[in-house]
């Protein structure tokens, strides 16, 4: 069979349209359809996040149905507890040892605020340890303010300036909450 | 039931009756204690420890006690044993897990909530709070809202510049208010004056939320 020179060239029945893009928006685009949640799962928020894990929450309408146990393949971890401060170092050290990008959701009034446990025993809120994204209110919210949450971190990470941070190292990210 | 009681109140004439609600109770003196419970275990069927735990009587002496509830699984009985711990400030008790090994776990809660030392404990260290915590918490003078203490882990305050603080039991940044109707007592954020679609102010920009 002969190559003729046509092989070669843009085929646009094969290629299709061309499609001019800034980096930032294609890759972006590409981060928010694939999030990898860690489900960070220490409460009853646990259970709504499973929830929003089945079929009838379906999280796999946005692309994050692949939740890793593991922090080295996920890239959004999901805090779905009460945070003691025995399991706050937990918490921390497996952000850390989650690759960049990466984003955190603080997922209901515990892993907010502490929430009803004014308490020793309790951190109050998760953002003192760890940047958090977004913060999703209930207690423990439905798994149809998980997705909503979802959809907002989605919208965040499409306004990201990813080709800027792909050139210099990530910038760390200040704690939400400013310690003493 | 009441003739066995009776029977052990007779063979244990170092025994008192202890005023209780539910089952019968008896306080027994801290060097009887291994005995009886061991009498109690195997010649009156109370195979079963369901629970040790601890009283902090703050002003009574003595402050602390310990407590024993067990249960029969023959006859279906509860019977509950306080022993008076000696010393009010470092409070201790013989260990019982020779005879129940899930006494294990419950001293060692005992011992972090109330600092009760368990003698013979094969194992006596912190099981809720972290090793190190430097209080008891259920201890009458330790405050709900707790006290400030460095983080469990070193790395975590050098990464964070976080601690132990004590918690805010009223206000905080999500709170009830005490009073007026109750459309209005719902808990709320401290701080409505921005939101996700009205921006926050630039002169609390960097403070910590509530502190406006």
């Amino acid at each position: 069979m002969s190559t003729l020179s046509s092989d070669y060239t843009y085929n646009s029945k094969i290629e299709g349209e061309v499609v001019v893009s800034r980096a930032d928006a294609v890759i972006n685009w590409v981060r928010r359809h694939s999030v990898w949640p860690m489900p960070m799962g220490i409460a009853c928020c646990a259970i709504e996040l499973m929830a929003a894990g089945g079929s009838r929450f379906d999280i796999s309408r946005f692309g994050m149905e692949v939740m890793r146990f593991s922090p080295r393949q996920s890239d959004c971890m999901i805090v779905a507890g009460t945070v003691t401060y025995k399991m706050a170092q937990v918490v921390r050290r497996i952000y850390d040892q989650m690759a960049e990008p990466k984003w955190v959701v603080a997922m209901g009034a515990c892993a907010s605020t502490g929430g009803m446990y004014r308490s020793y025993a309790v951190l109050q809120g998760v953002d003192r340890v760890v940047p958090v994204d977004v913060y999703i209110s209930g207690c423990p919210p439905r798994p149809e303010a998980l997705l909503d949450g979802m959809m907002r971190l989605q919208e965040k990470i499409k306004n990201e300036a990813s080709t800027r941070q792909l050139l210099r190292d990530r910038p760390v990210r200040p704690l939400a909450y400013a310690n003493k | 039931m009441r003739e066995r009681l009776n029977a052990i109140l007779e063979a244990h004439p170092y025994l008192a009756a202890r005023p209780s609600a539910d089952c019968r109770a008896f306080n027994c003196p801290p060097e009887h204690l291994i005995g009886l419970l061991t009498c109690l275990r195997d010649e009156h069927g109370f195979d079963f420890l369901t629970d040790v735990t601890a009283i902090d009587h703050q002003e009574a002496r003595p402050r602390f006690e310990v407590l024993y509830h067990l249960f029969s699984t023959e006859r279906h009985d509860y019977l509950r044993l306080a022993t008076p711990c000696a010393d009010d400030q470092q409070p201790a008790c013989p260990s019982v897990t020779a005879l129940w090994p899930t006494a294990d776990w419950h001293e060692r809660e005992a011992y972090d909530m109330f600092g009760i030392r368990f003698a013979g404990h094969p194992d006596l260290r912190r099981i809720l709070m972290w090793d190190g915590y430097p209080y008891f918490p259920l201890r009458k003078e330790f405050p709900l809202a707790g006290l400030e203490t460095p983080f469990p882990s070193e790395d975590l305050t050098e990464a964070t510049g976080a601690s132990v603080l004590p918690a805010p039991m009223l206000g905080g940044p999500f709170h009830s208010a005490q009073g007026g109707p109750m459309s209005a007592r719902e808990p709320r954020a401290g701080d409505q004056s921005w939101t996700e679609t009205r921006p926050r102010p630039a002169a609390a920009e960097g403070a910590p939320p509530g502190a406006a």
